[in-house]
């Protein structure tokens, strides 16, 4: 089970929280899309091994919406930030896992 | 040590409180004491710990246990044990045990009190860090609890200092991902019968700690030799223990097969205990070390390059005589002895490690996997870190050649009874790898999950690929997963047990239908009443009877269950706009509207009611067990993409009690109860919202009508419900009012085709699918509007919302049934393709038949066509027909 820092309530349990896929898709003007953009809007999602940018409500808890920096692989949980703020940089590739898979990703 | 009594296997024996009960055992002459599960073979008492393959008992004293190891069983007065051949059997009764979980946050974790785990604590606490110290033994000291010494002066006071927890009897079972660590605390089994009153037998701990030190030790590896399972082979360190430490002297003659120093060790302590050491026997070439030295003067014969090949029992099926092999020159001979003491190296515990997928390395130097992690998270010490201390030099030895007939007794798994020659099978049949070989032969899958034959496994696999020269680095360890040792159920489950598994959600007038009879039914978390049963009735009787009187009298039920919402805000309209698939910032303030929303792929996602109730303030109803989510929709969409918008929502379900009045003589009951609210359908017309009082209770009157008839929701304040429900059943007896519940519910619905979200859809329904384009607005943006226009929301073939009518008009047809094209047959694969399937189906009274909702591929364009559903080994035939099946002109609602 993940510790989860909410940036308003500080390290709580994971079950507090649900998940909410890759940060930073914003809703398009649906309008303005073809079919295969809006598909890919709806359906495609970055999926990758190692540190992904990541949407989390603390449903439990404040009920906010937030981002997260989480190793996919390692589960290592970098920074966070509010929607609608400047997205920090993504961590380096740190593991303690023999230093190999992480280091791969 | 005080002498208590206990029993076993049903006879009374003496042993002294607190010691191991396999070292009772032992001490009263117990050498054979079960037999093996699968060959029946006599086996006996092996190791020291929770490694111990053979000895597993039942606890029938204190509170049931169905299998544990003697190792692990602290005698004490009255305990009461019985041996066991593999299988336990789970007690009947559940026991007055309580079991609880901790949390607990912590600077340092160390696993382990031995000595590496105590000097690592003590650099934490210099460190000024808190530690918590956890250890599966009831005293510190690790190894030299064994040797029955006393650990350092130093070493003592690290468990004085005022910054560390020192938790005994405490098992890590699970490492996870950020230093998250499981333990099981038992905390009472060793205090007897009496202590339940006092404590929780076992104690969860949940435990996150900034950094972690895992000094978990070692356990001692057997050897592969023809008939090494009889009882009298044991450990080298588990028999000098249980001879030296705890008395056990039933063994006269031993014999030491070794591949390390360690086997010099218990030589010594066996002899100074008073056993014959005969010889010890060591397949390395020679050996030296204080150990050996120290043999050498106690006169021990000691030999090189030779090891045990096979051995001999007597009639009880223990140990009687052991045959040598010379490695070299392949001569053999007998010993009689009656203990063999087995020193086949050490195999540090990797487990935990391997729980986060850290890879053990292979050291040859130890002939052992070691795992060596120096991260400020995550620190290995002793023997997991390589540290076996000065005297050593371990050969990786696994065992003599063995022919076929010698390898079928060779175990490898005593739980399993896996013996080299299976093994050489699975080789033979071509798996190379340790994970399919630990499948294929079941080795390390019993209760001890591997703890010993894992090792061997990865030793004789690297004999059987000789030529190929693989070591064991090549073929690596077996992953081990959570948890390390078995855990009860019971523990994991703690305190919530019975009505405390989940919580139990009652509306305000629960005690009123519980009082009428009312037989429940859970609707998520919600006890709803399913339906009213009158003496003799049957449910169908019941649900007859209910929904004639909604139809032809009046009813009342209790929606309370709703979900609501309450949305308030200078964009609450414009916000509706965007959720909804229809328009509400044209509904008129005072009045209702059906709602049915989307998710951005087009799919159906909930419906409902909305009031406005202001210019500026909704209140929305979602789906009974719908209203969390529906709200968590709505806060992502306000938090995350419409900052912008000025709204509001808070959920108000427990709030406000919802009561409807149902049935052609509604208005007339209601009429008595309020009197200043013109009730006619002028002057208060369908899908409009009334605020009155009644005796002074504010309440909210809205003509809505899950069922079709007139019928009138009366909102009002969680905590008068039960008041104004009974104000309407103080008038209601003259007309025969009639309480029912949601399956009555459920058949005045399905009547009128009124769809349920999540029953009549399966989560890929657009509103057309659904035959609801008229609630799909055309002149404004929704989520999900987009969607309609892809291909294949739009494709032939999609699973369409339709009514089915059997054809035997008595026939109910069951709920989930496939329907095929009439007349299907099976195709060449013997398969018959099914064209959709029953959502909800019902005996209506109205009708006089059984009808049904149904989800059927291109539904819509198969009116009155026949199909068939074939039900067990009937085939049914019903028709397709339109979904509404009453008062298609919509005449009784008002």
């Amino acid at each position: 089970m993940l510790n989860i820092p909410c940036p308003h309530c500080g390290l709580r349990n994971e079950t507090e929280f649900h998940y909410g896929a890759e940060a930073g898709v914003a809703y398009p003007d649906p309008n303005v899309l073809t079919d295969i953009e809006w598909a890919k809007y709806l359906h495609i999602r970055a999926n990758p091994k190692g540190w992904l940018a990541e949407r989390w409500v603390h449903f439990a808890g404040c009920g906010k919406w937030f981002n997260l920096w989480r190793n996919t692989i390692t589960h290592e949980i970098g920074l966070t930030w509010l929607p609608f703020t400047t997205q920090p940089k993504s961590p380096a590739p740190e593991s303690y896992r023999n230093g190999q898979e992480g280091s791969k990703a | 040590m005080s002498e208590v009594s206990f029993s076993f296997d049903d006879k009374i024996y003496k042993g002294y409180h607190g010691e191991p009960l396999a070292a009772a055992l032992l001490r009263n002459g117990l050498i054979s004491i079960t037999n093996s599960t699968y060959d029946a073979r006599p086996r006996g008492i092996v190791g020291l710990g929770v490694e111990e393959p053979n000895v597993l008992v039942q606890l029938v004293s204190g509170t049931q246990e169905s299998m544990l190891p003697a190792t692990i069983i602290e005698v004490v007065e009255g305990l009461s044990a019985r041996s066991l051949t593999g299988v336990g059997a789970l007690p009947e009764d559940p026991g007055e045990a309580r079991y609880d979980k901790t949390n607990h946050y912590v600077d340092t974790l160390v696993i382990g009190a031995g000595v590496a785990g105590l000097k690592a604590a003590d650099e934490h606490l210099r460190a000024g860090r808190e530690v918590l110290l956890i250890d599966d033994q009831p005293a510190p000291g690790g190894h030299l609890r064994h040797l029955g010494e006393e650990i350092q002066t130093e070493l003592q006071a690290v468990l004085a200092h005022k910054n560390i927890t020192y938790v005994k009897r405490c098992t890590a079972v699970g490492l996870y991902d950020q230093n998250y660590v499981v333990a099981i605390e038992r905390r009472s089994d060793h205090l007897g019968n009496t202590a339940l009153a006092k404590h929780s037998r076992i104690r969860v701990w949940h435990i996150r700690a900034e950094r972690i030190v895992l000094a978990p030790g070692a356990f001692q590896r057997p050897l592969i030799f023809a008939n090494n399972d009889r009882p009298g082979i044991m450990f080298s360190h588990a028999a000098a223990t249980y001879i030296s430490k705890y008395g056990a002297r039933i063994f006269k003659r031993a014999v030491i097969v070794t591949v390390d120093n360690q086997g010099y060790h218990d030589a010594i302590r066996l002899h100074n205990s008073g056993v014959l050491v005969q010889g010890i026997y060591d397949a390395r070439a020679s050996a030296k070390g204080a150990s050996v030295d120290a043999a050498r003067v106690a006169g021990v014969t000691i030999s090189f390059r030779s090891t045990v090949l096979d051995t001999v029992a007597n009639d009880e099926g223990a140990l009687q005589a052991v045959t040598i092999q010379n490695l070299d020159t392949k001569e053999t001979f007998k010993v009689e002895i009656n203990l063999l003491a087995v020193s086949g190296g050490w195999t540090p515990i990797v487990d935990l490690t391997t729980h986060i997928g850290i890879k053990p390395k292979w050291s040859e130097q130890h002939a052992a996997f070691l795992v060596n992690q120096s991260s400020d998270k995550l620190q290995t010490v002793g023997m997991l870190a390589g540290d076996f201390g000065d005297d050593d030099n371990p050969s990786a030895f696994f065992g003599p050649v063995l022919d076929n007939e010698q390898a079928r007794h060779a175990y490898i798994d005593l739980q399993r009874d896996a013996t080299l020659k299976d093994l050489r099978r699975g080789v033979e049949a071509g798996l190379t790898s340790i994970e399919h070989i630990k499948r294929y032969t079941t080795i390390g899958t019993a209760h001890d999950q591997g703890k010993t034959s894992g090792m061997l496994t990865i030793g004789a696999l690297c004999q059987l690929n000789k030529e190929s020269a693989l070591s064991p680095a090549d073929v690596g360890t077996l992953s081990f997963r959570p948890p390390y040792v078995p855990v009860p159920f019971v523990a994991l489950a703690g305190r919530e047990r019975g009505e405390l598994s989940d919580p139990i959600r009652i509306t305000p007038l629960h005690k009123w239908h519980v009082e009428a009879g009312a037989i429940f039914e859970d609707v998520g978390q919600w006890k709803r009443p399913w339906y009213f049963p009158k003496p003799g009735e049957s449910m169908d009787d019941a649900v007859r009877r209910e929904c004639i009187a909604a139809r032809e009298g009046v009813a009342v039920m209790d929606a309370s269950t709703l979900g609501k919402i309450d949305i308030q805000g200078p964009d609450a309209a414009v916000f509706l706009d965007r959720i909804y698939t229809n328009m509400f910032s044209n509904l008129p303030e005072g009045q209702c509207r059906y709602g049915l929303m989307c998710k951005a792929d087009g799919i159906v996602f909930d419906d409902g009611v909305t009031t406005r109730l202001g210019k500026n303030h909704f209140l929305m109803t979602t789906t009974t067990g719908g209203a969390a989510r529906v709200l968590a929709w709505l806060e992502e969409w306000l938090q995350t993409e419409w900052p912008d918008l000025k709204v509001y929502c808070t959920s108000v379900t427990e709030h406000i009690s919802t009561i409807a009045l149902v049935g052609p003589k509604s208005r007339q009951l209601l009429g008595e109860l309020v009197t200043d609210i013109d009730l006619s359908k002028e002057a208060f017309p369908f899908m409009h919202s009334r605020e009155t009082k009644i005796d002074g209770i504010p309440v909210r009157i809205a003509r809505i009508s899950f069922s079709g008839e007139l019928a009138f929701e009366i909102n009002v304040s969680w905590g008068h419900a039960r008041y104004i429900w009974q104000q309407l059943w103080a008038l209601g007896l003259p007309y025969n009012l009639t309480p029912y519940g949601t399956e009555t519910m459920h058949v005045l619905r399905a009547e009128k085709g009124y769809i349920i979200i999540g029953q009549d859809t399966d989560g890929t329904q657009t509103p057309y699918d659904l035959n609801m384009s008229w609630i799909v607005s055309k002149k404004k943006e929704f989520i999900g509007k987009r969607s309609f226009q892809l291909p294949y929301l739009k494709a032939a073939g999609r699973a369409q919302l339709v009514g089915l009518l059997p054809e035997k008009e008595d026939e109910v047809i069951p709920e989930g049934a496939y329907i095929t094209a009439l007349n299907a047959q099976p195709d060449e694969h013997g398969k018959t393709m099914h064209t959709g399937f029953v959502t909800s189906s019902y005996f209506s009274p109205m009708l006089g038949r059984g009808f049904a909702l149904a989800l059927v591929a291109d539904g819509l364009k198969r009116m009155d066509e026949m199909v068939s559903v074939p039900v067990g080994k009937k085939v049914l035939q019903a028709k397709i027909c339109d979904a509404m099946f009453i008062d298609k002109e919509n005449i009784r609602r008002d």
